[in-house]
């Protein structure tokens, strides 16, 4: 028997990982933007918070791990905390992070920082920084 | 009184200005700190991811260190250390399921059952000193002083761990007027000063920085205060290079908050390592008079 992989296939298997990770339904969403409203680093990010609700909605796989969204999120929880529908929007960056660095990808390289900088930084910084942005 | 105590990692170098401040303040409150033993890294961020159990393992251990040597609450000064330790805690206290894989886990250790509670020097001090009591041992008022609390995020979200609900800042507000300082709101005293994305490319964290510190001095206020070693940091420390690319105009001193409880007290002003701090720390508490002995 042949298994065909189908656009839909891989968008459900994708939703049912980020559900088990971060532990939050994203089809909540209601696209009210109140969390883009309260992200202190969106102006960083290619696509909203809310426009990343979306894409995951839809389990647009490429258009999500193609965005820069995640990594710009700063855990501040501030649209976690004003979320009307209860998501907890934190949580649904940290899955989608995840799912690269365990694939044993960083997003910064450590050992690229200026000797400087390094010396510079609280332990606090470098600590969280490499445990959310390195594998 | 005496106090079981988590340092954290920060604490014993870069902000040794925060913990060595907080406890000459403590000590002039006739409060005791003993450092728990044998403590490690909480983990700075707390692991949000649902499967992720083995990043509880480092928070978990410093609480079972606390349960062992018979402390009942855990004071912490750090906002990270504290929001780290705190949501470990309440996985302990109300998820059974992942309380009992943690404990079988670490079967060295005796088991925990979250009976410690996570406290944050801010609460400690309106709990068991009292505004009252402080505003009564005041030596040095800050008198003049315009200052603001600047929480950052880790003290007040999410709501089931934070020290009050979010956008209030009372705890500190009614602290630094019991020391006599005049306390000001200012719009974007609940904004994220970019934390660590401080490693990541220096844009974000620098633009979110300079709102804050823009925010706080067209509102006339002249010095933030904090509990935070990374707001410190992005927003203290960075403040020179914010000044030299013009995204800001003007400097606003930040301290610890345990720093200007110390000099209200009283307390040596070399116990509140003001070399640590930015130079324009500590010249506006000279202009202020608050620094008698310095």
């Amino acid at each position: 028997m042949t298994l065909t992989i189908t656009d839909q296939a891989i968008a459900l298997k994708f939703f049912e990982k980020l559900k088990e990770l971060s532990g939050e339904n994203v089809k909540l969403c209601m696209q009210c933007a109140t969390c883009t409203g309260m992200c202190p680093m969106a102006a960083e990010m290619d696509h909203s918070p809310r426009k990343i609700m979306h894409l995951a909605q839809f389990g647009l796989v490429d258009m999500l791990s193609a965005s820069n969204t995640f990594w710009k999120c700063a855990s501040c929880h501030a649209c976690t905390v004003k979320c009307p529908r209860g998501i907890d929007i934190a949580k649904v960056m940290e899955a989608l992070r995840q799912q690269v660095l365990r694939k044993s990808k960083n997003y910064i390289e450590p050992s690229a920082l200026p000797a400087e900088r390094i010396e510079e930084l609280p332990q606090i910084a470098l600590v969280a920084g490499f445990r959310k942005l390195t594998s | 009184m005496k106090i079981s105590y988590y340092p954290g990692c920060t604490l014993k170098t870069k902000a040794a200005n925060l913990e060595m401040a907080a406890v000459a303040s403590l000590a002039a409150l006739g409060v005791e700190v003993e450092e728990i033993d044998r403590w490690n890294c909480c983990g700075a961020v707390f692991s949000l991811t649902a499967d992720d159990l083995i990043h509880q393992v480092g928070p978990v251990r410093n609480l079972v260190r606390a349960k062992e040597q018979g402390a009942e609450k855990l004071v912490t000064l750090c906002s990270m250390c504290y929001n780290t330790l705190a949501r470990a805690n309440r996985i302990m206290q109300t998820d059974t399921v992942k309380r009992d894989t943690i404990n079988r886990f670490m079967d060295e250790e005796i088991d925990y059952l979250g009976e410690v509670e996570v406290v944050h020097l801010l609460t400690f001090l309106e709990q068991e000193i009292g505004w009252e009591r402080i505003s009564e041992m005041v030596k040095v008022p800050l008198e003049g002083l315009r200052v603001s609390p600047y929480y950052g995020c880790t003290l007040q979200r999410p709501a089931d761990v934070g020290i009050e609900p979010f956008g209030s800042f009372q705890l500190m507000t009614r602290l630094l007027e019991s020391l006599g300082a005049t306390v000001m709101p200012f719009a974007a005293a609940d904004k994220c000063c970019g934390s660590y994305q401080i490693l990541n490319g220096q844009d974000g964290a620098q633009s979110t920085a300079a709102t804050i510190l823009k925010s706080a001095a067209e509102t006339g206020i002249e010095a933030l205060a904090t509990s935070c070693p990374l707001c410190e940091f992005n927003l203290g420390k960075q403040q020179g290079k914010l000044l030299a690319n013009g995204l800001i105009d003007s400097a606003v001193p930040t301290y610890y908050f345990t720093q200007l409880l110390a000099i209200a007290l009283g307390v040596a002003p070399e116990s509140c390592r003001f070399d640590l701090n930015n130079g324009a720390s500590v010249d506006l508490l000279k202009n202020k008079n608050c620094l008698v002995a310095a």
